[in-house]
């Protein structure tokens, strides 16, 4: 194993401990936004330093360039996607208070 | 090497995960868990795929089984609005359906067991690709060897377009406000949607891809247009998009027409020439196919002549 496979599995296994915090978190936070909040920050954090780990064990820059933009397209899309659960879930929590009132 | 391949840990827990998520969208309590447990079913089998040495199948799976019918059913359940039916199967009828089931299961497994090892198409593909016009042996059976079974699939598409049609009932699914992240982000992704679609049409002949693949993100680019309210079909459009709808299958046939008359084979293509016409055929069929699932999504194409 040379120092750049040891540094890329290294990186590879703190990105895992990202998605196992998100997970966690998903399971065991109260409420839909403390469970967005572990999800969207631990999967983009995660996912960034699993496709590091591995963009430097391939050591390919046409393949660590797709890496990145998956990168991004998955940070864009889950940013997205969060913001959009949390605005449907505000909207629905303002609705019940309403008909509680 | 005393034969243990780490992998194998990865498939076992693939598996198990594959079984999990069928049984967890058969089980889960309402409609919607259901069709999220159905997707992530979905990423997972196009793993397996991936596992299994088939992309072709991985991507068709992930972009068609997992994306664009994820989409399909949530609108779907969107638009039920009806209360769920209370549970109305006895246990007799349980138990037959279950016997059922595993007797049809014990017939598949026991057909399965008895086949002989047949090695498939891969000998007969590999010595005619040269043929064929494109080096992806997956593209070389879709669109030559056995383009008619294709070819039937396209009309299953336009059949299912056809249904959508007549069932009509066009529920609103675009919401109001979609924030301040919809936009850009819609910006972003639909001009990569459409790009990403016509490299996997232009991969198709060589590598991994294809019309379906294409037309599958294709039409995730122009379901995020209908959901942001960019794009609102109108009257006005209807002629257009029915030809881009039905012209895949009309120049598949006229495709298949041709060729009969030219070299007395259907779908057997001019010697040398089977590249271009593959190329053809496939752009018209990602086209089509992108625009009948996102007319599936929409409701049906929009009609004519109605202001």
């Amino acid at each position: 194993m040379t120092g750049i496979e040891v540094a890329g599995t290294a990186l590879i296994g703190a990105g895992c401990l990202y998605f196992l915090a998100g997970t966690v978190g998903l399971l065991r936070f109260p409420d839909v936004f403390c469970r967005l909040h572990a999800l969207t920050k631990a999967d983009n954090l995660g996912l960034a330093l699993v496709l590091a780990g591995v963009g430097l064990i391939a050591a390919d820059p046409f393949v660590a360039a797709k890496l990145a933009l998956i990168w991004v397209l998955v940070a864009v899309a889950s940013a997205t996607g969060g913001h959009l659960i949390a605005r449907h879930a505000l909207a629905e929590r303002g609705a019940n208070a309403e008909d509680a009132a | 090497m005393t034969g243990f391949d780490p992998l194998i840990v990865f498939d076992l827990v693939l598996a198990i995960g594959i079984v999990w998520m069928g049984w967890a969208s058969l089980a889960a309590r309402d409609a919607f868990g259901m069709v999220v447990a159905f997707m992530a079913f979905g990423i997972l089998v196009a793993l397996a795929w991936v596992r299994l040495g088939a992309p072709d199948v991985a991507l068709a799976e992930a972009a068609v089984g997992a994306g664009v019918t994820g989409a399909l059913l949530l609108r779907t359940v969107a638009g039920l609005r009806r209360p769920e039916p209370a549970e109305t199967a006895g246990p007799a009828l349980k138990a037959a359906a279950a016997a059922a089931s595993l007797t049809v299961a014990g017939i598949v497994a026991w057909a399965l067991l008895g086949t002989p090892e047949a090695g498939g198409y891969d000998a007969l593909v590999a010595e005619n690709l040269a043929e064929s016009g494109v080096s992806n042996p997956v593209t070389a059976v879709l669109l030559n060897f056995r383009a008619y079974d294709t070819l039937l699939e396209v009309v299953v598409l336009a059949a299912a377009l056809m249904a959508a049609a007549m069932v009509g009932a066009r529920q609103e699914y675009a919401h109001e406000g979609l924030g301040p992240l919809f936009a850009p982000f819609a910006r972003l992704i639909v001009p990569l949607a459409f790009v990403v679609a016509a490299h996997l049409l232009w991969l198709g002949s060589s590598r991994p891809g294809g019309a379906f693949q294409a037309g599958a993100v294709l039409a995730a680019g122009l379901i995020v247009l209908l959901l942001g309210r960019v794009w609102r079909p109108g009257a006005g459009q209807a002629a257009p998009l029915r030809w881009l709808a039905l012209g895949g299958l009309m120049i598949f046939a006229g495709a298949a027409c041709l060729s009969f008359a030219l070299t007395g084979g259907l779908l057997q293509y001019p010697a040398g020439a089977d590249l271009i016409w593959i190329v053809a055929i496939e752009s018209a069929l990602t086209v089509s196919i992108g625009v009948v699932l996102a007319a599936l999504f929409h409701g049906g194409l929009p009609k004519g002549g109605e202001g």
